[in-house]
């Protein structure tokens, strides 16, 4: 095989957790000590995956294990996981941000990458002196710069502010400006970390047009990350699913982008079945998610001497935002000790994205508040054009029709 | 024997490289950021100001006035028989740069965390624009002193330049090594355990008191026989002795001590040209 631009042999990476203090430094002795007698690290021979919201035993973290890839030039790929997934750290060690722990990988070809728009831009120089300071940053000569110049202030559609300092300048204006910059770049391998969450809508198009060129007109490898499916659809070729720093799937893009769907229904099951103790107060028997319906079916048992005076379910956001409460009370028997509810959420107008569910049950003597006891992740629904990205598109998807006439 | 289907990869990443390999072709493809990052400290530096570069007369200036009027003035120091301000003009000035490499390079992992963690380039480049731009500074400084120098040749004041002054480009390399391999050790030495760190901002003010800066080596020698080793062995005494020697025709210059120095100094640059190297791949992870 010699078209290749990319080969990565038993990449492996361990992180750290918790702080770094007084004390580490025992155990940096330790290591030590263990190196000098050309002994193995202790501390990394625990193998434990990487799953963050399970506690681990030890305080060593694979964020990468044993990956093997093969990238053929001119490939467009995208990788995609789940926040944790490790996607950062290879592409951080792809573009040499951080040495992997074990294995290595090989690069043929100047490489780019762009794991963050408007790095090492300073905020007292002006856009033009900035276009330059970047422009070096990622790797280019005075002369390359100076050859583009115009083509990437055009590109940035900031011709007027050139002159100013880039601390003026609107949140939108530097990213466009940081992005036009790196677009320029000529390296035979471009790797690009979610930046499109930013800029707006025009913009966006116009990045992902600007990469769709580099990697079909140019034939240039491109590495893609983003949580966007239809960005990935769109632009990518070859997929790579990253899952607790285990290489899940690589190959074509859409065997991928299903697989990776797949993978979220299993995520959405809930973190224990059984809430307060032994008496259980409420129960989760069943519990479903897919891009339309949300199925819940849960048991609630109370003491001998109280009964029901409320039930409701709460959606909310990751951030504790509500954005729905789901009214049982109707059909709650106030009398009864225990019920059976079954709710089914057909039609879910949510946007793909993940949200909690939790239970509120209101007692004669308590109050039960169970706030995201469910992690709902809602998984994209498969629409003909590019979406923009979920925080554009806010919570829910209203359906509607409409017309347009020229 | 080699397989036949080896191909001659560009990059390779692995965990650990050579520790002398200073990656120095990389170093070179990148000078134009190494010429950028100067331009960028020295136009940012006084940006939205009213006198502009003219800020960098303004430190050295008023340190001396002060100097003058307490150590020369209030503690009576002998100055060598130099006029006070000129000889106090003249260790401030090359001591600066050596300080502001020192201190500056000592925190480079740490103040360019968020650069660094972002793109890559060869991380060399960084320590050697703070020396550079620090250069610029120190050549505005230096301006500062001729300029007194001629101020003093129009006065009956003895001081003579004398053929030694050749050595200044020497000294200035010096001075920029020590800083710089001294901050090298110190920046790899930091990232993950900040201890150090403290020790450095007050360390370098405490040491230029171990230094000729507001007095001459001979009054330290006269003065404490028993501790004035402490002064001499200071490799940066040598450079600013010398300094003094060249441009003005006084001080205890000799060949030995500044070979004492260069021999210190290669041996600082090499350490922390190694450390750094080794460092510079996973600090991004423990900073």
């Amino acid at each position: 095989m010699s078209n290749l631009a990319i080969k990565v042999e038993n990449l492996s990476k361990a992180y750290q957790l918790g702080e770094i203090g007084t004390g580490t430094l025992s155990r940096d002795l330790e290591r030590w000590w263990a190196s000098i007698r050309g002994k193995e690290d202790p501390f990394l021979r625990i193998g434990e995956t990487n799953d963050r919201s399970a506690k681990g035993t030890s305080n060593v973290v694979w964020s990468l294990k044993d990956l093997n890839l093969e990238i053929k030039q001119g490939d467009a790929v995208g990788i995609i996981g789940r926040n944790g997934a490790g996607k950062s750290t290879l592409l951080k060690i792809l573009s040499r941000v951080t040495a992997p722990t074990t294995g290595s990988v090989k690069i043929k070809g100047r490489i780019a990458s762009l794991l963050e728009v408007g790095t090492g831009f300073h905020p007292e120089l002006t856009g033009r002196e900035n276009i330059f300071l970047n422009g070096a940053i990622l790797g280019m000569r005075k002369a390359e710069i100076k050859r583009k110049f115009d083509e990437i202030v055009d590109f940035a559609g900031v011709e007027r502010y050139i002159d100013t300092p880039v601390k003026r300048y609107s949140s939108g204006m530097y990213v466009r400006l940081a992005f036009a910059v790196a677009a320029h770049l000529e390296s035979e391998i471009l790797i690009v970390d979610e930046v499109l969450a930013v800029g707006d809508a025009e913009f966006q198009k116009k990045c992902l047009g600007k990469m769709g060129e580099v990697s079909k007109g140019e034939g240039r490898t491109v590495l893609f990350v983003s949580h966007n499916m239809s960005a990935i659809g769109s632009l990518c070729q070859k997929g790579i699913l990253l899952d607790q720093g285990i290489l899940k799937s690589f190959g074509e893009q859409s065997t991928i982008i299903d697989h990776y769907n797949s993978l979220n229904i299993t995520s959405n099951t809930p973190k224990r079945k059984h809430y307060f103790g032994q008496h259980s107060v409420l129960e989760i028997l069943e519990y479903d998610v897919t891009s339309n319906d949300i199925v819940l079916t849960f048991k609630t048992k109370l003491s001998d001497h109280e009964v029901f005076k409320s039930l409701v379910i709460i959606i909310t956001d990751v951030l504790g935002n509500r954005i729905s409460l789901i009214d049982l009370r109707e059909k709650l028997g106030t009398t009864a000790h225990h019920n059976l509810t079954e709710v089914l959420i057909d039609h879910t107008p949510l946007v793909e994205n993940t949200y909690y569910i939790g239970i509120s049950i209101e007692t004669s003597l308590k109050w039960y508040d169970l706030k995201e006891i469910l992690l709902c992740e809602i998984p994209i629904k498969q629409t003909s054009t590019i979406q923009y990205e979920p925080n554009l598109r806010g919570y829910v998807t209203l359906s509607s029709s409409y017309g347009i006439t020229c | 024997m080699k397989p036949l289907t080896e191909e001659d990869w560009d990059i390779e990443i692995k965990p650990l490289n050579n520790l002398l390999d200073l990656k120095l072709r990389d170093v070179w493809h990148y000078r134009d950021l190494l010429l950028l990052l100067v331009k960028r400290d020295f136009v940012s530096f006084y940006k939205q100001t009213i006198l502009g570069p003219l800020w960098f007369f303004i430190q050295p200036l008023f340190t001396t006035i002060i100097f003058t009027f307490v150590f020369g003035n209030m503690a009576g120091i002998s100055t060598d028989g130099l006029p006070q301000p000129l000889f106090y003009m003249a260790g401030i000035t090359t001591w600066n740069y050596f300080a502001e490499c020192l201190n500056k390079t000592s925190t480079v992992f740490k103040d360019n965390a968020n650069l660094f963690g972002k793109v890559y380039f060869p991380r060399l480049i960084m320590p050697l624009s703070i020396v550079a731009s620090n250069l610029v500074r120190f050549g505005v400084q230096m301006l500062l002193f001729l300029l007194m120098m001629l101020f003093y040749l129009g006065t009956d004041v003895q001081f003579s330049p004398n053929r030694y002054i050749l050595l200044f480009p020497l000294l200035v390399v010096l001075m920029a090594c020590l800083g710089l391999g001294l901050g090298m050790i110190i920046s790899a030495m930091t990232t993950k355990y900040r201890d150090l760190a403290f020790l450095v901002t007050f360390g370098v003010q405490l040491l230029m008191y171990a230094t000729t800066v507001i007095y001459p080596l001979s009054t330290a020698l006269a003065k404490y026989p028993t501790y004035a080793w402490i002064i001499e062995y200071n490799p940066m005494t040598p450079i600013i002795e010398a300094f003094r020697y060249g441009f003005l025709g006084k001080g205890s210059f000799s060949w030995q001590s500044l070979g004492y120095c260069t021999t210190i100094t290669l041996s600082i640059m090499v350490i922390g040209l190694i450390v750094f190297n080794k460092v510079e791949k996973t600090f991004v992870d423990t900073v």
